[in-house]
């Protein structure tokens, strides 16, 4: 049975190839970019180079003081972390650092752009940042603000050229001359909490990290003992930040969270609610209207391709199959026709995929079509293939048979 | 084998109420090769419908082999026809997309039957009427005869008891039409099937065992 609605439904394919291609078209390009956006959330939120403990880990990444007709909010200041969060119990570790921020660097008149970013020392010991040469700078060298950096391997490249060791060498960056102590791999941009093109000591920042504001650009990193300890050091943080004495008579309340690293990478700093529900609101719509289109399109097609097929009905009818049969039959052409352009759609998000690498757009993100994304491909085209095949056949099945019988 | 009782079956649309047939009372019997004929529009095909359980009465009761039908669900209806009835149309109705193999297999893909048995019966059935070496052409690569005989293969390889067929040689010329009657009545004669036949050709009606006339609905002989 499966075998004659292989056989007819790839001979219904063959005979009208314009609808077909629409309908391939239409599911392969809309499988193509869910599968690449798939592919990147998946590497953006999935990949945890450096950041191997994040499973026990939470973040300090957002402050927000409200007041009345005031507001203001931002990554928490040195001051603040260091000062308040420093006091937490629960934490094995707290490391501090800045964002990363853009300058500007020459080397024999050629300018660099370069990102920059201060860490503390305990950073080196939270974060397993793979070396290819030297190692990190050490916790008196922080508290001497010795001008020492680690860089990435593509900003050893990129100034050094291409020297088998760069260790005890000069970087310069913002006027100011800094000795190499490590060259670590290189991690792409949307890992935005860990990269850098180069890590400095934050005591040597040339703004002052002692200003008392609570606003600043830094984030802590809390490592729990355990997994076990989340709740406990989010809580602990809840509370203590409940405790916090305001920093001026503009505002009445403080809201901060130690967030886990997906809730932190999409904070809103809003309130009491992480964006996470916002970020999953927005994406599942956004999915939601990008698949309705071609199932609207394919809805149609496949009416205008059974109707056709209508005499055909009528004798399958006559010759005993039940409109449940043919309900069967045509969904299981309908998945046949929607597995086939979704194979077409898997062969393009390689293409695209491996275009995408290839012309580098985000310098050091290698995306892959991994087994996560190939399963969620194949539950949408499933999905793709039951909705757009279910209301014809269902509608076609219904058709009296010698109403369908005359329509040829 | 086939009994209508009173049918009745009335057209309707919001304005016009159409009487398509009226008063009819026909027993036909086991083995039996009936002709139907009649002017265009007079009801013989909607006749045929309702004996084939493709349309339903407005009155009246239809029994096919001593069982009354008008209870049946569509599963069950289609399981009967399955089983009991063959159909050949005017214009064929064969699937353009498939062999003629798959053609003739059809009826037999909604009954238990493996794929050995169903290949196994639909060339027996072809070999019957002459086209065994016509197995993997499609129909658009066969005469208009050839398509009715791949019809006639297909209404008789489940081996029902009782074949229906509209009008099967009005798309052909006269000498097609009768190679399709011979096939059909040595169906009627060697195999016992019940046939019954919708034509306006006086000779092949004549060449059957029984005429019924229609005129406007109602059976006038």
């Amino acid at each position: 049975m499966l075998k004659n609605y292989f056989k007819i439904a790839i001979a219904v394919l063959r005979r009208r190839k314009f609808f077909t291609f629409i309908s391939l078209f239409g599911i392969s390009f809309t499988l193509t970019i869910l599968l690449v956006l798939t592919a990147f959330i998946d590497k953006v939120v999935g990949d945890n180079y450096p950041d191997r403990k994040r499973d026990r880990s939470l973040y300090i990444a957002r402050l927000e003081e409200v007041g009345k007709g005031n507001m203001s909010s931002g990554a928490p200041s040195y001051y603040f972390l260091d000062h308040f969060a420093r006091n937490l119990k629960t934490p094995a570790k707290m490391a501090i650092c800045s964002g990363f921020n853009g300058t500007n660097t020459y080397i024999n008149n050629k300018k660099i752009a370069v990102n920059y970013k201060y860490t503390d020392a305990v950073y080196w010991d939270i974060m397993e940042y793979d070396f290819v040469e030297g190692k990190a700078f050490d916790k008196k060298q922080v508290e001497n603000a010795e001008k020492v950096a680690v860089i990435s391997e593509d900003m050893k490249n990129e100034y050094f050229g291409d020297v088998p060791s760069v260790i005890g060498k000069y970087i310069e960056a913002d006027n100011v001359k800094y000795r190499v102590t490590g060259v670590v791999k290189n991690i792409p941009i949307t890992s935005y909490m860990t990269y850098s093109d180069i890590y400095l000591p934050y005591t040597v920042s040339k703004s002052d990290y002692k200003d008392k504001g609570y606003r600043g650009g830094y984030t802590a990193i809390l490592l729990a003992n355990s997994k076990d300890d989340l709740p406990k050091m989010h809580d602990e943080y809840d509370q203590m930040v409940q405790r916090i004495p305001m920093e001026s008579k503009d505002f009445n309340k403080i809201y901060s969270h130690a967030d886990k690293y997906i809730a932190a990478y999409v904070d809103t700093g809003n309130e009491n609610q992480s964006g996470v529900v916002l970020v999953l609101t927005i994406i599942s719509v956004f999915v939601f209207l990008f698949m309705l289109l071609p199932t609207l399109n394919l809805v149609n097609i496949n009416i205008t391709r059974i109707m056709e097929r209508s005499s055909e009905i009528g004798v399958r009818k006559a010759f005993g199959a039940s409109s449940k049969t043919l309900v069967y039959q045509f969904i299981v052409e309908n998945i046949i026709l929607t597995l086939l352009g979704g194979l077409a759609g898997l062969f393009l998000s390689i293409v695209a995929i491996y275009i995408i690498n290839s012309a580098n757009l985000i310098p050091n993100l290698e995306l892959s079509v991994n087994f996560t994304v190939l399963f969620i491909g194949l539950l949408v085209c499933l999905f793709f293939g039951l909705l757009s095949g279910v209301y014809p056949a269902w509608r076609m099945s219904k058709l009296d048979v010698v109403t369908a019988l005359k329509a040829q | 084998m086939i009994r209508l009782q009173n049918i009745e079956k009335v057209y309707r649309t919001s304005t016009v109420e159409t009487l398509a047939l009226s008063s009819i009372n026909l027993d036909i019997a086991k083995g039996e090769f009936l002709s139907i004929m009649g002017p265009s529009g007079c009801g013989k095909s909607t006749l045929l419908n309702i004996m084939g359980l493709l349309d339903a009465p407005s009155k009246g009761d239809i029994k096919i082999d001593n069982q009354k039908t008008d209870h049946l669900s569509d599963k069950q209806l289609a399981a009967f026809r399955n089983k009991k009835l063959g159909f050949i149309f005017q214009s064929y109705h064969l699937i353009n997309d498939l062999q003629v193999l798959d053609n003739v297999e059809l009826p037999l893909l909604y009954r238990d039957s493996t794929a050995k048995e169903r290949k196994m019966l639909a060339t027996e059935a072809l070999e019957k009427v002459g086209l065994a070496n016509r197995v993997k052409h499609f129909p658009n690569q066969l005469s208009g005869g050839q398509k009715q005989r791949v019809a006639i293969a297909r209404a008789i390889v489940g081996r029902p008891e009782i074949i229906l067929a509209d009008e099967p040689t009005g798309n052909l010329d006269s000498a097609m039409g009768s190679e399709i009657l011979d096939i059909l009545l040595q169906l009627n004669q060697k195999d016992g099937t019940t046939i019954v036949m919708v034509t306006h050709d006086e000779n092949m009606a004549h060449k059957t065992h029984r005429l019924v006339r229609l005129f406007d609905g109602s059976q006038v002989q």
